[in-house]
């Protein structure tokens, strides 16, 4: 309703308008999906898997210039499994965290770089899937279910101790815990991608020529930095949760 | 009815943003102000330093956009309104 006003006040109506919340909607029985999520998704997961398969084809000790980055971007993302979840437990997890920072980042670089208004859709657009509050939710649920095996498969039900540490007069605060995790994990990914594509679409909006071109640089930088605190904060849950309390 | 809940829905949103950036505000300026310090003191340890920032500004900053989140699911999303 409030995009209607908008659109009267702009003299350029026929050239551009911004929408929030249409969606392209795919019925499987009962459920509707959003299909513009699962669309940039897969060419997402298809991107990564093809230059995974690169990177590893004719693997050799000294590694030349594609498996050179690759094997950077690696000891990159090991590193933040390590600093979180320490020396001797971080391997298992690496491809968990791995998985995460490389999904989100090239879910939101490919909903900031790519121009999708070439492809029309039937009712709603291409953009990041990370601007769903589907998707963020679902990744945090991950993180969630990823901790509580953590801890459960390394202390077995000795791992519900935890909940009355330090002091049980904790205990309401901890439970809480449990639910504020994957919240602020999923609004702070949701809100920072929604929040920069609607910057962009009204500064586009109002002036198309090179101003907004500031705001979407900001806007890749501060998607990727997004990426990379989901990860780290979901490898501190996991590093946290399988840890007594007050070790290091 | 209808637009006296539009017309609290709309103050309501630029309330929320409002307010909600003057805390981060303050937090980022200040975790700012003694990392320049922190690198004044000992500028060998620049790289450490600015990555720790970047990351706490990140956490601070997310506390500004769960306002913006509230501001605009009240717009968009609003339950109340139509």
């Amino acid at each position: 309703m409030y995009q209607n006003s908008l659109i009267d006040f702009n003299p350029y109506n026929s050239l551009s308008a911004v929408e929030v919340g249409k969606h392209l909607y795919w019925k499987i029985g009962s459920l509707q999906l959003h299909g513009q999520v699962f669309i940039v998704s897969w060419l997402v997961i298809a991107t990564l898997l093809t230059l995974s398969f690169l990177g590893t084809r004719n693997l050799q000790r000294i590694p030349e210039k594609f498996q050179n980055f690759m094997e950077f971007i690696l000891e990159f993302l090991q590193d933040i499994a390590k600093n979180q979840i320490g020396e001797h437990e971080y391997r298992p997890w690496v491809p968990y965290i791995a998985t995460l920072f490389l999904f989100i980042l090239g879910c939101n670089w490919a909903g900031a770089l790519i121009p999708w208004k070439l492809i029309h859709l039937p009712e709603g657009e291409l953009a990041a899937p990370t601007n769903d509050i589907n998707t963020t939710v679902a990744l945090s649920l991950l993180t969630s279910l990823a901790y509580f095996y953590a801890g459960l498969s390394k202390k077995g039900l000795g791992y519900f101790a935890r909940y009355i540490q330090p002091t049980p007069v904790l205990l309401p605060i901890n439970i809480l815990e449990d639910f504020t995790k994957p919240l602020s994990l999923s609004f702070r990914l949701f809100g920072n991608v929604l929040a920069d594509e609607l910057v962009v679409s009204v500064f586009t909006l109002l002036i198309p020529i090179l101003i907004p071109l500031p705001v979407m640089i900001l806007g890749l930088f501060a998607s990727s930095i997004q990426a990379l605190i989901f990860s780290t904060l979901s490898a501190a849950y996991i590093g946290e949760a399988m840890e007594g309390h007050g070790e290091e | 009815m209808d637009s006296i809940v539009s017309a609290a829905s709309v103050i309501a949103a630029g309330l929320a943003v409002g307010l909600a950036a003057i805390g981060p505000g303050i937090g980022q300026g200040s975790a700012a102000a003694n990392a320049v310090e922190g690198i004044a003191r000992q500028p060998e340890v620049e790289g450490k330093i600015r990555g720790t920032l970047l990351l706490s500004l990140a956490f601070m900053e997310s506390l500004t956009i769960y306002g913006l989140v509230v501001a605009l699911s009240l717009l968009f999303a609003n339950p109340y309104v139509g």
